[in-house]
């Protein structure tokens, strides 16, 4: 293992997760894991990484990273700016960078949640079976934490591939200030009557109190029925519950919550976790109601669509070798040009 | 080994509601009790022999248990008609006995700093609180809110006490705490407001031990009041920090 960057500056909340601590949950523990899994799943198929690579999830603002070997680097998620040694880069781009290298990620301008991946991976202990940082319990990413100045992370010294691989600009998801939401009603819709109408057509806002536990709505409020408790035996929560307690005002469940005793209405679509993932405060949401069968063809669709994107990432060995030979550096390359554009690996995918 | 009886405190039938795209909750009573919790044990360990294909995770509670699955599988449908058919089966099922974990406490004193007001609070003495603490057989009927922290029941209506008006903005690992009608040991160090009658030297949560946890649903909990020396010598002897 060798060092691969030091953190000169931290950004607001940057954390180290791979896809998730899963089969604790029994045990009080909760999944964790990159809270857009859409985005950060893109970013390591970037690098050539396995999807159970673990990167940095950034929040708001992104750190200021100093490169100490060559890697290739690849940022996707929230619009963030980013560039290396000041020279602006490419974003849901892979990006080759050398020891010495000064990145540099500011405030998002749109979406909250960025993704940096690393080829290689970035190598901090597994813990219970996945590198995932959950600072509630001070366990796995590095130490436990969010990063601090000074940190340095570490990967493997294997060498990057060094492909020149980019989701084409038309195909990035644009994160917009209004959200909509597929969510199916349960599991307590019987709690709800009128409660129901409410929350389906009205639209909510993002608060400020929006973390990787939840993320807390402001809105019309979304009374029970009178006839039924106010609360429920405490039991434990998936990513997506939408929880309202006694003030009627919506939570959205993450991937940090463990048990609750408040009724919840409904529960969002795994896919569109992603979304409330890139949703700032300010932002509007609203939901949308889906039955079980719809909402599982959608999520066999995503599932074929990570499919598809790797196959379309296999790349001959011919094309390889030209690229490593051109030695093209991304940060400099016209993407526009038809040469270019003909040589680009892109990565397919529908929104 | 005892034969589960599906209790009358249970619902006739299980209740099935959806969670999201992936989850499934069955619920079997709406009640905290033992008889209850022991159907959602044997449901538990029902679910994980049968190895249902698309089952991912099976989570217990008090009284229903999550069933976590794989959407490209399986689907609620197919779930519910195999777990109505294990459920039929309960009653002949022979999950194996409940194990009783008996967990030292070193009460009161430095290590208890609430244990007087619990007292004073219910007009009873120290070691009345001690006895009455350490006497049952606690069951575990969840664990949750923080990794390992289990969800106990069956305290001492001689003890309950309110929480603390304001709570303490750090409380120790192995703390042993009582809210309201509740007793429990803080698994990790966090923020609570539980009154604090004692510490364990034990931990309950280990990440980096093979099984990182001392506790399980479904299995019951004894007290075992312990000096503090004993208490030193444990905690020094590599059970705590």
């Amino acid at each position: 293992m060798t060092d691969i960057f030091k953190v000169l500056s931290p950004g607001a909340y940057t954390t180290v997760q791979d896809l998730g601590r899963f089969g604790w949950q029994p045990f009080g523990v909760p999944p964790s894991g990159m809270l857009d899994d859409f985005a950060g799943r893109v970013a390591n198929m970037l690098v050539g990484n396995p999807d159970t690579a673990a990167l940095l999830e950034l929040t708001f603002s992104g750190p200021t990273l100093k490169i100490l070997a060559p890697a290739t680097i690849a940022l996707t998620g929230a619009d963030m700016p980013f560039s290396i040694n000041g020279v602006p880069a490419l974003s849901w781009c892979a990006v080759p960078v050398q020891s010495g290298d000064t990145v540099t990620l500011g405030m998002a301008r749109s979406g909250c949640r960025g993704y940096l991946a690393v080829s290689q991976g970035i190598d901090v202990p597994l813990v219970m079976g996945s590198r995932s940082c959950y600072v509630g319990a001070a366990i796995g990413g590095f130490k436990g934490r969010p990063l601090q100045a000074g940190d340095r992370l570490r990967c493997d010294p294997g060498a990057a591939d060094y492909l020149v691989r980019r989701v084409p600009a038309e195909l990035v998801p644009a994160y917009s200030s209004e959200i909509t939401l597929r969510a199916i009603p349960g599991p307590q819709d019987d709690f709800f009557d009128h409660g129901l109408d409410v929350f389906f057509n009205a639209s909510f806002a993002v608060s400020p109190q929006a973390d990787r536990m939840g993320c807390r709505l402001q809105g019309p409020v979304i009374s029970q029925l009178e006839t039924m408790p106010q609360s429920i035996i405490s039991e434990p929560s998936l990513p997506g519950g939408v929880q309202i307690p006694q003030d009627g005002q919506p939570i959205i469940l993450l991937n940090e919550q463990t048990v609750g005793g408040y009724t919840k209405i409904a529960t969002v679509i795994s896919i569109d976790i992603s979304r409330v993932a890139q949703a700032l405060p300010g932002d509007r949401i609203r939901f949308e109601r889906i039955d079980i069968d719809a909402a599982h063809a959608l999520y066999r669709h995503q599932a074929s669509l990570f499919e598809r994107i790797r196959n379309e990432m296999e790349i001959p060995a011919a094309e390889k070798q030209r690229f490593i030979r051109e030695g093209r550096d991304p940060v400099a390359v016209d993407w526009d040009s038809p040469d270019v554009a003909d040589k680009l690996i892109h990565c397919l995918y529908q929104i | 080994m005892e034969a589960v009886a599906v209790n009358r405190q249970c619902f006739d039938r299980p209740k099935f509601r959806l969670a999201g795209d992936r989850g499934l909750l069955v619920e079997f009573g709406d009640a905290i009790s033992p008889e209850i919790n022991q159907t959602v044990r044997a449901m538990s360990f029902a679910l994980e022999t049968a190895a249902v294909p698309g089952v991912r995770e099976v989570i217990p509670t008090y009284r229903s248990v999550v069933v976590v699955y794989d959407p490209l599988t399986t689907r609620p449908s197919l779930l519910s008609t195999r777990i109505l058919s294990l459920y039929e089966g309960l009653a002949r099922s022979e999950p194996p006995a409940p194990e009783e974990n008996v967990i030292p406490v070193c009460y009161g004193g430095e290590y208890g700093p609430d244990i007087a007001f619990v007292a004073e609070y219910n007009h009873i003495g120290v070691d009345d609180v001690i006895r009455l603490h350490s006497e049952p057989s606690y069951p575990i009927y969840m664990l949750g809110f923080s990794p390992g922290f289990p969800f106990l029941g069956g305290l001492s209506e001689k003890l309950h006490t309110p929480r603390l008006t304001s709570p303490r903005t750090r409380v120790p690992a192995g703390s042993v705490g009582i809210a309201n009608n509740q007793t429990g040991i803080y698994p990790i160090a966090s923020p609570g407001g539980w009154q604090l009658i004692g510490r364990s030297p034990v931990r309950l949560f280990d990440p980096d031990r093979p099984n990182p946890f001392l506790l399980r649903a479904g299995d019951t909990l004894r007290f075992e009041p312990i000096t503090p020396d004993e208490y030193r010598r444990r905690a020094v002897g590599g059970e705590h920090d």
